[in-house]
């Protein structure tokens, strides 16, 4: 019994290592990849096009509604204490330090990771990758780095436009909806915002950039090779799912780093 | 009997706990096709995907040009695969590419011609093919037949030296399959090509081998010519032909 638990913790172990070690290979062959030439503008737009531009409305609608929300609980809490007149910075920073960046990162997780890692995990299937290999072209600088520099380029613009929408929400949600102090709330942010926070913001929308993509077209790559996932249609379905969920307690626990780190 | 362009040494491959080639010895000589046949499952597929360095081998070695490419570096083995050219069993198209855009992709990768130059390459090829007309739709648009005939215009593009088929037929009606056989007579005259075709179509096939080779459970058996394959008293190969053929050959 006891023989029979760690000879699975080992296996399990050994397993584990392997997979990292062979994602790590992954990476670094896609990071290479995106200084090699030839520089695939054409491939690279349509990626920005998939993965950047059609999320614009989705961030704009989750943004919206976040900053909304802020600006109404953060308006009722404010004025137990009499300061509602910072409802600007307190929507601002929880944007700008976290919200903003983990939310567009889940939201492209969701929307963009996915398909990558779909797409991948189906052409590894059906022998398309082999096909590249075949001709030689290699399917990290073919494949995989137009998305590493698109999602790299999209993610942090979309955390941005996520990050002034949502402020604009808090703005209509407790100044125009609940009748705050308009010149307040704009003046407040100009206070207490600082540098930091937007490198703090910054730095995390592009760590999470690279965590989506590494994740989605890592896990769709391999899709043949992981453990339990199944072949086939079931095999990608169930890989994709594995690479949102990797995907997002990633960006969470790398969220939580990053904050402590550069806090 | 010519050099070997491939020779494979002492193959042995085996899945989890499955052992699929034991062995296995076989040498492919250059500038003739090669036919390899077998019921399912003896591992056909596996041995062209070692030959294109797609899979390792447990143990042995797979010589091309007498160097082994199981030691290679991905620079080095990308550099001998521009030499091969390949048909896949389900033709393995880039779904998201055009016809016209999966045949052009290995002059955009791996040549420096113009696009004009490219555009004049990829139209005359698609015209020898007969496909001039679907140029503009992509794989899932296609029928089997069209599918098989695109990968192989695609794989001809870079003229290579070694071809590898697997299962160019299987799937289509006879007249679809000669018209395949047609294109592959043509091409291989034009361009000399050394040819290594994985294949259930007993006997037509034989018409186009100067070596038969019979896959059995990770071995093999060789045969040349290939009139002495039909004559054979081994067992395996009787019934393979048996299988393959029905009563009709037999009777
Ligand atoms: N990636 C793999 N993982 C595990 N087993 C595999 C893998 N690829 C092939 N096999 C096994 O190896 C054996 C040989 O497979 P292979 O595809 O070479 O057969 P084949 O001779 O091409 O058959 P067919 O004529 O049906 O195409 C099969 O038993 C198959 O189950
Ligand atoms: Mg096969």
């Amino acid at each position: 019994m006891i023989v029979r638990f760690i000879e699975k913790l080992g296996r399990d172990s050994l397993y584990y290592m392997h997979d990292l070690g062979r994602m790590g290979i992954f990476l670094a062959h896609s990071v290479i990849g995106v200084f090699m030439r030839p520089f695939r503008f054409r491939a690279l737009l349509k990626q920005i096009r998939l993965i950047g531009a059609n999320s614009v409305s989705l961030i704009f609608f989750t943004g919206a509604f976040t900053g909304m929300v802020l600006g109404l609980q953060g308006y009722y809490t404010l004025l137990k204490f009499g300061s509602e007149g910072w409802l600007g910075s307190t929507v601002a920073l929880s944007l700008i330090r976290e919200l903003g960046p983990v939310l567009t990162a889940l939201m492209v997780t969701g929307r963009a990771g996915s398909a990558m890692c779909a797409e991948i995990g189906i052409m590894r299937n059906s022998e398309q990758i082999d096909a590249l290999e075949c001709m030689a072209v290699s399917p990290f600088r073919y494949l995989i780095s137009p998305k590493v520099v698109a999602t790299i380029i999209s993610v942090p613009i979309l955390t941005q436009i996520f990050n002034v929408v949502g402020i604009f929400g808090g703005y209509f949600a407790g100044i125009i909806l609940l009748n705050g102090n308009p010149g307040a709330y704009f003046s407040s942010i100009e206070q207490s915002l600082v540098n930091q926070d937007i490198t703090l913001g910054i730095t995390k929308s592009f760590v999470f950039a690279m965590l989506i993509v590494w994740i989605c077209t890592g896990r769709g790559y391999f899709v043949h090779q992981i453990r339990n996932a199944g072949f086939g249609a079931e095999g990608v379905s169930r890989v994709t799912t594995q690479a949102v969920v990797l995907s997002s307690i990633s960006i969470l626990v790398w969220d939580y780093l990053l904050t402590a780190m550069l806090l | 009997m010519t050099q070997p362009i491939i020779q494979l040494v002492n193959i042995v491959k085996s899945f989890d706990s499955q052992l699929v080639l034991d062995h296995l010895n076989l040498d492919f000589p250059a500038g003739k096709t090669t036919v390899i046949a077998g019921a399912s499952g003896q591992g056909k597929s596996v041995t062209l995907k070692l030959i294109l360095g797609l899979i390792k081998p447990d143990s042995g070695q797979i010589l091309v040009d007498g160097r082994d490419i199981t030691e290679m570096r991905r620079k080095e083995l990308n550099d001998i695969r521009a030499d091969f050219g390949v048909l896949f069993q389900g033709a393995a198209l880039l779904d998201s590419l055009t016809l016209f855009e999966n045949v052009a992709l290995p002059l955009q990768e791996r040549t420096n011609l113009n696009n004009k130059k490219i555009h004049e390459q990829v139209r005359s090829s698609l015209v020898q093919f007969g496909l001039e007309d679907h140029e503009d739709k992509y794989p899932a648009q296609l029928s089997g037949g069209m599918k098989k005939r695109a990968g192989l215009a695609r794989a001809l593009q870079l003229k290579p030296r070694i071809m590898l088929f697997d299962e160019p037929t299987t799937g289509l009606d006879p007249e679809k399959s000669m018209e395949i056989y047609r294109l592959f007579f043509d091409t291989q005259q034009k361009f000399g090509y050394t040819s290594i075709i994985v294949s259930h179509d007993i006997p037509r096939i034989f018409n186009l081998a100067d070596q038969v080779v019979v896959m059995n459970r990770g071995r093999v058996t060789t045969f040349m010519p290939p009139e002495e394959i039909q004559r054979s008293e081994i067992p395996e190969i009787k019934s393979l032909i048996r299988h393959t053929m029905g009563d009709i050959y037999m009777g």
